[in-house]
């Protein structure tokens, strides 16, 4: 009975987490009868009585509120359709994307085109896996320049650092504008870029190794 | 004549050396090697991704579609590229093995693509792949129940052994052999075949090993995943909080 893994612990799918009816399933965690299974690789995450991993692998997965990065594939009559590195299309929807008045005849590809990028936020996700979208919020909109690199969606939380060190770091020692997107997108734009793409691979590649920060710093000629 | 000496000189229940490693396709979403003997497999995985034709996709979960091959150098006389009917009909079979393990509820209208190579074989081409595939469903984070394993058991001769090579299929004196695939955790079997004949006390026999076997590979399989997360996983933790909060 009780908790059979500790938390912080690390599990693969099938590993018995807990006994009993004292738990709850929370994210990567599933119930069997009387036991609580991980059905992904991750690391246990207690919170009071919820159990849930924190996953170290997987494609992205939108959740409510994440600011992703999404190309124009699409475009209807009510709004556009975006590849933000999931398995489904999200939607923007014409009232969503701008506060400025849209007559109903208006050429949508004014607003955003084929192939732009957008920074926007996930507004809603239906059971059947329809994404909403919408550019209503701070530090979103249209990426003009610039470029964009593809980064593990498990490294993100990395790139960002604790409570963005990471991020204000790398802006402050290069100029640059940079926006992480939670599905795995960076985009980088003025200032020195080549320099502060190879400090982002650098990053997700050695993202185990304590002191990376320092070296980071080191790296962008900071002091 | 009686098999009284295996010609690889193994017990009767013990396994061919086992590698298993994950992670060597860079450019799949997950992947994974798996050696047992002189038999690779390696199998990579890429999705969930949008299904099409759109009229395959369902709406109320992903799907899973296996693609087994073999390459033309893999065994001792070229065989075709490109698929065959025993290739298409190892990759429903294993297809047939992974599902009872995935929970694919969470990726509606999508697919879940799985490949895999035999690039050296030497019997138990299946079970390989099979060990290798599970193990790239995991790398690639796909939510399952258990990690699959599986492994040959049969007789030959007259002796109930695990883990047959080529040379033993091919025993003349009478081989029949058994593809088992198993999810450890509750030893629920999930792909049984048999190409051969065997009595009902045999098949019972049979299957003990292969209970046994599919622990040990379990084992390996564990290691295997651990080899490749766990040196991340307290950092990983550390700024997850800290994002959260």
């Amino acid at each position: 009975m009780g908790l059979i893994i500790k938390e912080r612990e690390f599990v693969i799918p099938g590993d018995v987490i807990a006994e009993g009816i004292d738990y709850l399933p929370g994210n990567g965690v599933y119930r069997d009868g009387n036991q609580l299974i991980a059905q992904q690789i991750g690391i246990v995450n207690l919170d009071n009585r919820l159990i849930k991993l924190v996953l170290l692998t997987g494609a992205y997965r939108p959740k409510i509120g994440d600011i992703v990065i999404g190309q124009i594939v699409n475009m209807g009559f009510n709004g556009w359709t975006l590849d933000i590195g999931f398995s489904n299309l999200a939607m923007l929807s014409v009232r969503d994307a701008t506060s400025d008045f849209i007559d109903k005849k208006a050429d949508l590809s004014r607003y955003y085109d084929f192939d732009d990028y957008i920074v926007a936020k996930v507004l809603n996700i239906s059971k059947s896996n329809l994404i909403d979208l919408t550019m209503k919020g701070h530090g979103l909109m249209r990426l003009k320049e610039g470029i964009i690199i593809d980064v593990s969606p498990s490294k993100v939380p990395r790139i960002i650092g604790k409570q963005g060190s990471m991020i204000t770091m790398l802006k402050n020692l290069s100029n640059c504008e940079i926006s992480v997107g939670q599905n795995g997108k960076v985009w980088i734009d003025g200032g020195n870029t080549g320099k502060i793409i190879e400090a982002i691979k650098l990053i997700e590649k050695e993202s185990h190794i304590p002191g990376l920060t320092e070296k980071i710093e080191k790296m962008l000629g900071g002091k | 004549m009686v098999y009284s000496k295996r010609v690889d000189g193994r017990k009767f229940d013990e396994l061919r050396e086992i590698e298993a490693k994950v992670g060597v396709v860079k450019s799949a979403d997950g992947s994974a090697m798996f050696k047992i003997g002189d038999t690779i497999a390696i199998a990579a995985v890429r999705g969930p991704r949008d299904l099409y034709p759109k009229f395959m996709q369902n709406p109320k979960k992903g799907i899973l579609r296996c693609n087994y091959n073999m390459m033309s150098f893999s065994v001792d006389e070229r065989i075709r590229p490109g698929p065959s009917r025993r290739s298409k009909e190892i990759g429903l079979v294993t297809e047939n093995a992974l599902l009872p393990a995935l929970n694919l509820e969470e990726f509606p209208n999508a697919v879940v693509d799985v490949f895999i190579e035999i690039i050296q074989a030497d019997a138990g081409t299946r079970c390989a792949g099979i060990c290798a595939a599970s193990l790239a469903l995991a790398d690639a984070g796909i939510p399952m129940k258990d990690i699959v394993c599986a492994i040959s058991v049969g007789k030959v001769g007259g002796k109930i052994l695990t883990d047959l090579n080529k040379k033993e299929e091919d025993y003349e004196d009478g081989s029949s052999d058994m593809p088992v695939a198993m999810l450890p955790r509750k030893n629920e079997i999930s792909l049984l075949q048999l190409d051969g004949e065997m009595k009902q006390e045999d098949i019972d026999e049979c299957l003990k090993l292969a209970i046994k076997a599919c622990q040990k590979i379990s084992e390996i399989q564990r290691n295997a995943l651990m080899e490749k997360y766990q040196t991340n996983q307290i950092d990983d933790q550390v700024d997850k909080e800290n994002q959260d909060g």
